[in-house]
């Protein structure tokens, strides 16, 4: 296959960036997109330019490292995969494609196509947890936990923290991974203490991030490597509410917003 | 481990312990059971208040790493914890798929903390050592009941309590699993604990932060020094002990089911300041993999080897045979494993089933591109079961399957193939999972410790928790309790020099400019040591790659080429410097292969095997730990020997007939 690429350039987060356009050549259907993006690299490389950076890591679908807006959509066109593990027998011989990094502000590019995603640790920071030291647990049986809210807490902690919820949404709202975290804990009895005070003091911490407020669009569940549900975001948002009526306040120590 | 010998203080004025190394286990002794509670209690502890005083340095956040930092700001010690990903949630732990093995017994089918010791130690085809290993199974317990306080949602059955599941070829069911996404549960819950203990500020967290090499002032390991991958900085880091769990090396082969970034240069810095390398040619293959396509390949996939439980694994009969599968008649196909082990056909532990795929493939009968595959074939089990069970049973893994190589295995076989999955080697550690540098602890994969020369299913998850929850945040402060907190600056002339030794290293590569890149290197090394090092190895193919190693290696540092510059991001910089280090790995461990002329577990040497082709073992001569010391000569590593004593297992060869 042969293939025209229109990939963002940006030297760092300082300087401005901009498409420039590349032909890939002897490109191999079999080829996953970053092996792709790995071939027109060693080219780039061996003509003495700078390869094009991305973020990457495990190249099975499960460590969230990968990210990319391919023409337009996040981790492409295919459902429920994540970039690494899109192929290029989903694109057809001649095709131009448009390759950007996610875009929001909390995401702040590095390099080209790699972004700082670190506001999702500390949103996590501020609550996404059970409170629990090693050593202090009881026997792993004893509270036992109805299958049905153990599978449907897995299905929220599937979320891989890839952030293509935040670069498909109109509005960079973080909700569907807060609201992931949040359902993957609070469907267990052992998340039922802090249930309340996590909600609000991870949604506090999105809002000091700079994500936008969830306006109920739906791109982030569309383009969610595994599927999350929007009805997490419905559920936090309920959650929300009985914290407001029980009139728990964030916690006093926010963790540190990103300078700049 | 190693005795304080004498105390003095430098003209520094920095008080010094000076310590000799020894390769003594420390396991206690007394009866195997009461072995870990007699330690525990015998261990000096540090007082609370006092902990803040000490800085404890852990590098990697994967199962291991996040899981003690997490335990160990718990507990009130300052702690730095460093990954190369962006998010310590990212670590390559996060890829393990089947599950995690604990002795609870919960199935009341015979399991017992015992049990789960004597098969670990058997499948490691008693090369591991019996203290470890019974710890290892009575921790498995704690780690179980931790994990759920942590919120890991387990499967469980419908009366809602945890579901067990047979792995790996076990007779009981002691498998924990949270769908086929274990290990990302598991590490979910380790980064979750790990986060907490951010936010109250114990724990100060550098990602993109990549280990370059270990500061030993005075024999003990009191710092690293790192590169911020955004930056380029290289930076000093002081500490009053330094822990590595940064995971396997099975990025040598280049090809493996590892994540890219998964490297070895903090072991093996660590290696070249001191500490031993236990056994470092023992590798697991794992035999249900998708087969390489091109030379594109950048990594290789997993698929569980469940699927060996209905599919039939075969090749055809004749050489160079290029018709679609479904044209070769049944007489003309060879189900090799069921013809060679009636009694487990195609269940035979993977080492067996790998070793087989090779040689089939070395016939020339190997299908699909390149000829490096097998048939796993599902037309029977979808005969006998219909369609609908067998989704029911894989949907997941044959979606991926069709998904990697566009073909719908529903309707021709899939083809596999073995690939690099976990290393056994690793540092040398003694009981208490400290190397041969004093201070300068080793856990998870990065350690040669539990299994032996062969690790069971299931069994790696185990380890990495049960290090970083349960042993080091004893061993640690047993340690941290015999020296005094502090009394040491980056300034020390240590520092300087190491971090004089980082730096032009880093300008070294990337000023070499030469022709070929650093992923061209890599493929071939790569390739060198799947021929000679991988699957089964031999005399004269070692003896070459020992030959060429050096060659490659020294072209490598004339001819690499590497854009860019440091001060920013440069990931064909982080590739070339890890790359680098993968080259003297990769030697010692064709030197260790060499040496070791038994076969065992994973190591298949061809000499030694039985007349129907199986691994023999020679526990006269090699029932050690072959443990390598840097002596500044990569070609003449020194050999120190731990003997193994099998007081509770006894060795016996290991049949599938």
């Amino acid at each position: 296959m042969k293939l025209t690429l229109k990939v963002w350039r940006q030297k760092n987060g300082k300087t401005p960036g901009e498409f420039k356009t590349y032909q890939a050549e002897h490109i191999s259907p079999d080829m996953s997109f970053l092996e792709m993006l790995d071939v027109v690299n060693q080219d780039l490389i061996t003509k003495g330019e700078e390869p094009i950076a991305f973020d990457h890591d495990c190249r099975e679908g499960i460590c969230g490292m990968c990210s990319l807006m391919i023409n337009g959509v996040a981790h492409g066109p295919k459902q429920a995969i994540t970039t690494c593990q899109l192929h290029m027998r989903s694109f057809n011989d001649g095709d131009t494609i448009t390759i950007e990094p996610w875009r929001a502000l909390p995401f702040p590019i590095i390099k080209d196509l790699v972004v700082d995603r670190s506001s999702f640790d500390r949103i996590i920071q501020a609550g996404g947890y059970i409170s629990v030291s090693t050593g202090s647990a009881p026997d792993a049986n004893t509270i036992p936990v109805p299958k049905p809210d153990a599978d449907k807490s897995m299905d929220a902690a599937a979320c891989i923290g890839c952030g293509a919820c935040v670069a498909a949404c109109p509005n960079g709202s973080a909700m569907l991974f807060v609201a992931a975290k949040a359902a993957h804990l609070s469907f267990l009895p052992q998340g039922q203490v802090e249930r309340y005070q996590r909600a609000v003091n991870m949604v506090m911490q999105q809002d000091l991030e700079g994500f936008g407020n969830c306006t109920n669009i739906g791109e982030c569940s569309a383009v969610c490597p595994k599927e999350i549900s929007m009805d997490t975001i419905a559920r936090l948002n309920r959650d929300l509410i009985v914290a407001a009526l029980k009139g728990i306040e964030p916690a006093a120590q926010p963790a540190e917003a990103r300078a700049g | 481990m190693s005795e304080i010998k004498n105390e003095t203080t430098t003209r520094t004025g920095v008080r010094s312990v000076e310590f000799v190394k020894s390769l003594e286990s420390k396991a206690p002794g007394g009866p195997i059971e009461q072995r870990w509670d007699k330690h525990r209690f015998e261990m000096k502890l540090v007082n609370p208040a006092n902990r803040r005083r000490y800085t404890i340095i852990v590098v990697g956040s994967g199962l291991a790493g996040s899981a003690a930092a997490a335990t160990f700001g718990e507990q009130g010690y300052n702690v730095k914890c460093f990954c190369y990903q962006d998010s310590p949630r990212r670590a390559h732990s996060i890829a393990a798929q089947g599950g995690i093995n604990a002795a609870k017994n919960y199935r009341n089918d015979g399991d017992s903390i015992f049990r789960l010791f004597y098969d670990t130690v058997k499948g490691g085809d008693f090369r591991a050592r019996e203290s470890n290993v019974y710890r290892l199974a009575q921790v498995s317990v704690n780690i179980i009941d931790q994990c759920v306080a942590q919120g890991v949602p387990f499967a469980r059955e419908y009366g809602g309590y945890l579901d067990n599941r047979s792995f790996g070829g076990a007779q009981v069911s002691r498998t924990f699993y949270a769908r086929g996404q274990t290990g990302q549960q598991l590490l979910l819950g380790a980064y979750q604990a790990l986060s907490r203990q951010i936010a109250a500020g114990t724990v100060k967290m550098f990602p993109r932060t990549e280990m370059l090499d270990l500061v030993v002032v005075d024999g003990r390991a009191r710092g690293i020094i790192t590169r911020d991958m955004v930056t380029g900085k290289i930076e000093r880091h002081v500490g009053d002990a330094v822990v590595l769990a940064t995971g396997g090396y099975g990025n040598v082969f280049y090809l493996s089911t590892n994540a890219k970034g998964c490297n070895a240069t903090a072991i093996w810095r660590a290696h070249r300041r001191g500490a031993f390398f236990g056994n470092p040619c023992f590798t697991q293959i794992h035999p249900t993999c998708i087969p390489v396509t091109g030379d594109h390949q950048s990594k290789l996939t997993l698929m569980s080897e469940s699927l060996r439980n209905d599919g039939r694994i075969w090749v055809p009969k004749k050489k160079g045979d290029t018709r679609r599968p479904q044209d070769i008649p049944e007489s003309e196909r060879d189900y090799y494993l069921e013809e060679r082990y009636p009694a487990f056909g195609n269940l035979v532990p993977r080492d067996v089933a790998s070793r087989n795929a090779k040689q089939v493939c070395d016939e020339g009968r190997g299908v699909g591109p390149g000829g490096q595959g097998v048939y796993l074939d599902f037309a029977d089990a979808i005969k006998r079961l219909g369609k609908q069970k067998i989704a029911e049973r894989y949907g997941n893994l044959f979606d991926m399957y069709q998904q990697i190589t566009g073909e719908n295995p529903y309707e021709v076989p899939m083809r596999i193939y073995p690939a690099v999955h976990y290393t056994m080697g690793g540092l040398w550690v003694d009981y208490n999972l400290m190397s041969t540098v004093p201070g300068l602890f080793v856990a998870g994969e990065a350690n040669f410790s539990d299994h032996g020369a062969n690790r069971l299913g299931a069994s790696a998850l185990m380890q990495g928790l049960a290090d970083g929850y349960f042993v080091l945040p004893y061993t640690v402060a047993n340690f941290l309790a015999g020296v005094k907190p502090g009394g040491l600056s980056t300034d020390h002339p240590a520092f300087a020099e190491t971090e004089a030794e980082v730096s032009d290293r880093v300008k070294r590569l990337l000023s070499i400019n030469g022709k070929r890149t650093v992923d061209s290197f890599h493929r071939e090394l790569g390739r060198l040591m799947w021929d000679e090092c991988g699957m089964s190895r031999n005399d004269a193919g070692l003896r070459k790659a020992l030959r060429r190693i050096p060659e490659l290696r020294e072209e490598f540092w004339q001819n690499v080429k590497v854009p860019g510059d440091g001060g920013e991001l440069n990931q064909e910089l982080e590739k070339a410097g890890r790359v680098a280090d993968f080259f003297e790995l990769a030697e010692l461990m064709c030197i260790d292969a060499l040496h070791r002329t038994e076969s065992c577990g994973g190591h298949f040497r061809e000499e030694s095997q039985t007349e129907d082709g199986e691994a023999r073992r020679d526990d006269e001569n090699f029932s050690y730990v072959a443990a390598w010391e840097y002596t500044g000569n990569l070609a003449k590593p020194e050999l120190h020997k731990e003997p193994l004593v099998f007081e509770y297992v006894k060795p016996s060869q290991r049949s599938y007939k």
